[in-house]
């Protein structure tokens, strides 16, 4: 038996089944006792191992290929031909390693902080990490539908039982907006059955579809997508969800399933109906536009760090769908390719940076209780090493060249300036808007003189925080030194989509 | 008539001689050790399951001289309609017994309402269907008055009867019309008539069906028929509630099944139109009341309404695929609605109804696993994959898109949305708000077990739907 034959399904049971394992062993009734240590010490492991299992997978990947690989394959719901179905290619490779990445750090840094029924807070996180790599490997729509929503229930519920104080209206206004979205999704999955018979996402991308239906189902998987990104303008829940969350719901959030909106669009909307993506591109570079200049302004108003951050988010990703709907502006040469491979490295790198910035925050509000830029000042002089990973972040966020956060944008700029210069122009100003909406809060909160005697009774990062943003530290200037691994994933599998988009199913 | 008549009506009258005997014994039972009547009872059901398996006929069997049939579609819903009915009895034991309700009644008046579902499901003429309904109907009347110290279960039962009689004497009066224009009341004869008068323009025949739809909506609950149902969901005690609210159902397919595809199926045009307009009422009115709701029995209610808008949907479609689909929706909605009832029964009290949705505040510290299992149920009829409502829904929006109506598709999932906001507030309830009370859920053993098996199978069969899904098709190609 060839263990790399079952890796994906290892990859997306291994923390289902530990979560479920940590609501059965955890205590909650008394958080210090050794039972609940135990939980604590089972989810770090599991999440570790998925993590060490996913360093195989990136160790055995094949980056020459643009074919689905380690893929299963077994029937599921035959009467309606539908397949327990998974792999990966350039485009799922990354955000899975992502994932695994995340996960361990936002367990650790939940590790003592969460004092009301950790052992749930902790399964939740797992069985979320489990399903998130199902989304990101499913290759039929129902497997890939029920992982897309079963992934809503944790996230309800973390935010619900240990958000802030307006947790409910944020939790359920997080819900319903991703369920109404997906819901279309789902009606154009039965509609694509319809058309093939099988759920299978490459004979849907195979299927030959008129321009109407193209067009609807486009639409359908935009409302799907654009919520999740979240894209102008349906990006409200964004800021609630982000604000009420705890620290590791905001980081899983932002790092990783804002994430699922932009793999949507590479995975579904640009193969199976391109003609329809090509049809409303123009609609996608507005809004994404939009995205970075106005949402970019409406950041640098922000009293609150969380929010702003969100806000940040927002601008961010309109970036990765900037950069995947570029193509068809873009009349000849590399520039289309550079747009979808900054698109995808702004994702990870998004990842990356807004966890980090999020886990900051989490580090300020576990010892003041408040996330008011205007409650903090001179945090540098109380907490110097703390000080310096939030300006290392904040530059990232920035764009600063050498941190992950400048490839990514810098590759979709490019692109849009062989696209139109306009484009590239708005797209730019997040160079100057991000700075300056980051730094000002930088300015603010780190820097000066102390501003209070809260501020003055701070206690620098212990052992654990630090560890978790050095690792972070270390990850965005590494993808920021040396992209070129990341790149290598995904290049032949953004040729082939290319291809493919070139092709008129009409 | 010959023996193989007997033997196709033979769980009917197997489970009617049981429940003279088990009349018989409750009387010699006294009140102490009432429990035996439950025991009786379960071995009742038992004997009538074995019987109905027993009996199972491979193909398609007409007797009673064309008044009775049995098929697969019949023997799938009798042996589901005794398993629900042994579930509600089991939910409801400790229930009665806690609150000086442990009176054979119960469970006879319960066997009486099975004996009715049954004869209905197997009714291959209007008049079969009609004494089915009837024996059905009498024991629902009786059983939400069961508790005769309480008003409000007397005023539903009141309402209850009062609008039930008016449906029937329209049912009644619908059949009359049918019987005048075709000169039979048995389906098959129906059919052939209509389908040797190809000219469907045929008034009389027209005005008989739309009072049968009245019939048919009045039994389902769907709007604009459903004035009873929720207040007879929060009138009547919980387990009798939760009784109306599992098996008939089941009966209420068969009901319709027989009397549309069966009988009327050449008339399929004029029926569509009116029962898509019934279902989508009830579909947007259900989910949207529901909302407002406070009283947990009462949203179930409302929600049932809506459920039964996709049940109608699917058989709006017309298509085996629609009518599988409405069998597969029907019977996996049972099953997350009695494990929900079943909730319901195990946060009352002696003394104390748990019914307003802030008994659930908290109940995550009182009871996490029972908890978990609301939550699934839940989730379930929400539509949430992957618990087996979601492939519910799945079926019923493939059979409508297939049979070319993408609007209706697309209202169906917004209705879903808008749904999900009361059956999301009771997981707020239960997770998010602090508990009001500390107490534990007390429950004896098998119901503990029985209520968790519930709550596991709807995540359970959604993991693996596929054996359901392929016997519902195979059901569906049996009707004619």
């Amino acid at each position: 038996m060839d263990f790399s034959q079952y890796i994906l399904s290892l990859l997306i049971w291994l923390p289902i089944v530990g979560g479920v394992l940590l609501l059965v062993i955890g205590d909650d009734r008394d958080v210090n006792s050794s039972r609940s240590v135990t939980m604590r010490i089972v989810a770090l492991s599991m999440s570790l191992l998925t993590f060490l299992i996913s360093v195989a997978l990136y160790k055995w990947f094949d980056n020459s290929t643009p074919a689905m690989q380690f893929v299963e394959r077994s029937s599921w719901i035959p009467a309606i031909d539908v397949w327990y179905y998974l792999g990966i290619d350039g485009f799922s490779a990354p955000l899975i390693l992502l994932t695994t990445f995340i996960t361990p750090l936002v367990v650790l840094a939940g590790w003592d902080t969460i004092k009301i029924r950790p052992a749930q807070y902790f399964a939740a996180f797992l069985i979320l990490e489990g399903l998130m790599i199902g989304v990101f490997s499913a290759l039929d729509g129902i497997l890939f539908y029920v992982f897309w929503e079963a992934m809503l229930v944790p996230m309800f519920l973390i935010i619900g039982v240990w958000g802030g104080e307006r947790r409910i209206y944020a939790t359920l206004k997080f819900f319903l907006y991703t369920f109404l979205g997906s819901v279309l999704m789902l009606v154009s999955f039965i509609y694509l059955y319809g058309q093939v018979g099988s759920f299978d996402l490459f004979k849907f991308m195979n299927a030959p579809l008129g321009m109407t239906a193209q067009k609807l189902i486009f639409i359908a998987f935009l409302l799907a997508f654009a919520v999740k990104v979240p894209m102008w303008p349906v990006h409200t829940w964004l800021p609630d969800a982000h604000v009420e969350a705890p620290t590791g719901g905001s980081v899983i959030l932002a790092a990783i399933m804002l994430k699922m909106g932009g793999y949507g669009f590479v995975r579904l909307s640009l193969p199976i109906v391109p003609d329809g993506s090509a049809y409303f591109a123009g609609l996608m570079i507005a809004l994404s536009l939009i995205a970075v200049v106005y949402i970019s302004f409406v950041a640098l108003m922000q009293k609150d760090m969380k929010k702003l951050i969100a806000y940040s988010s927002i601008a961010h990703m309109g970036f990765v769908t900037l950069g995947f709907f570029l193509l068809w502006s873009i009349s000849s040469g590399t520039g289309a390719g550079l747009g979808m491979t900054g698109g995808m490295v702004q994702m990870v790198s998004h990842g990356l940076i807004s966890g980090a910035m999020f886990l900051c925050v989490g580090v300020l509000y576990d010892r003041m209780h408040s996330r008011q830029i205007a409650d903090y000042g001179g945090v540098a002089n109380t907490m110097p090493k703390f000080a310096a990973f939030m300006v290392l972040f904040a530059m990232a966020n920035a764009g600063l060249p050498g941190t992950s956060g400048f490839v990514g944008e810098f590759m979709v700029i490019i692109a849009s300036f062989k696209a139109n210069f306009w484009f590239a122009f708005c797209a730019a100003s997040i160079l100057v808007l991000g700075a300056a909406y980051t730094l000002w809060m930088i300015k603010r909160v780190v820097y000066g003189e102390v501003a209070n005697k809260n501020v003055a009774a701070l206690k620098d990062l212990n052992q654990r925080e630090f560890i978790v943003l050095t690792v972070l530290a270390i990850a965005v200037l590494l993808i920021g030194l040396w992209p070129a691994p990341l790149v290598d994933m995904m290049n032949v599998t953004i040729e082939q989509l290319l291809q493919q988009v070139a092709q008129s199913k009409l | 008539m010959n023996l193989t008549d007997y033997i196709s009506a033979a769980p009917e009258m197997i489970l009617l001689v049981l429940i003279c005997v088990v009349l018989i014994a409750d009387l010699f039972i006294d009140n102490e050790h009432r429990v035996a009547t439950f025991w009786l009872s379960m071995a009742a059901l038992a004997i009538t399951g074995w019987s109905i398996l027993a009996t199972a006929p491979i193909e398609r069997v007409v007797v009673f001289d064309g008044s009775y049939v049995s098929d697969p579609l019949s023997q799938i819903l009798k042996i589901t309609a005794v398993a629900f009915v042994a579930l509600a009895f089991l939910y409801a034991r400790d229930y009665l017994r806690a609150n000086d309700l442990h009176k054979g009644e119960y469970y006879l008046l319960g066997l009486f309402g099975l004996l009715g579902m049954m004869i209905m499901t197997s009714a291959n003429s209007l008049l079969t269907m009609y004494l089915g309904l009837e024996t059905l109907a009498l024991s629902l009347y009786a059983l939400v008055a069961i508790d005769r110290n309480s008003a409000t279960a007397a005023e539903s039962a009141m309402k209850y009867f009062v609008l039930g009689a008016i449906a029937s004497g329209a049912l009644l009066y619908g059949i009359s019309w049918i019987y005048g224009v075709t000169g039979t009341l048995k389906f098959d004869e129906i059919a052939a008539v209509i389908a040797a008068e190809p000219d469907l323009n045929n008034l009389p025949l027209w005005f008989g069906l739309a009072f049968l739809i009245v019939g048919i909506a009045f039994k389902f609950g769907a709007v604009p028929f459903h004035m009873w149902l929720p207040d007879v969901y929060q009138g009547a005690r919980t387990p009798v509630t939760l009784y109306i609210a599992s098996a008939p159902k089941l009966a209420a397919l068969a009901f319709t099944v027989r009397i549309l595809v069966d009988g009327l199926g050449g008339l399929q045009d004029v029926w569509a139109d009116m029962i898509m307009v019934v279902a989508v009422l009830s579909l947007l009115v259900g989910n949207v009341i529901a909302i407002a709701q406070t009283n947990i029995k009462r949203m179930l209610g409302y929600s049932a309404i809506a459920h039964v808008g996709f049940i109608l949907l699917a058989i709006f479609c017309g298509t085996d695929k629609g009518y599988a689909a409405a069998l597969f929706y029907t019977l996996t909605y049972i099953v997350a609605t009695a494990g929900a009832f079943g909730i319901v029964i195990l946060l009352s009290r002696r003394g104390y109804e748990a019914e307003s949705l802030a008994d659930f505040k908290g109940l995550n510290e009182r009871s996490p696993w029972f908890t978990l299992m609301m939550m699934f149920l839940m989730l379930s009829l929400t539509g949430i994959p992957p618990f087996i409502g979601f492939f519910g829904k799945l079926n019923v929006i493939d059979a409508v898109l297939s049979s070319g109506y993408p609007g209706l598709a697309v209202l169906m999932v917004v209705a879903s949305v808008v749904g999900a906001f009361y059956y999301l507030r009771v997981i707020w309830y239960m997770y998010f708000e602090p508990a009001e009370d500390q107490a534990v859920l007390q429950a004896s053993a098998d119901t503990r077990l029985v209520l968790s098996l519930n709550g596991v199978a709807v995540l359970g069969l959604g993991i693996v739907p596929g054996w359901l899904w392929a016997l519902c098709t195979q059901i569906a190609l049996s009707i004619r």
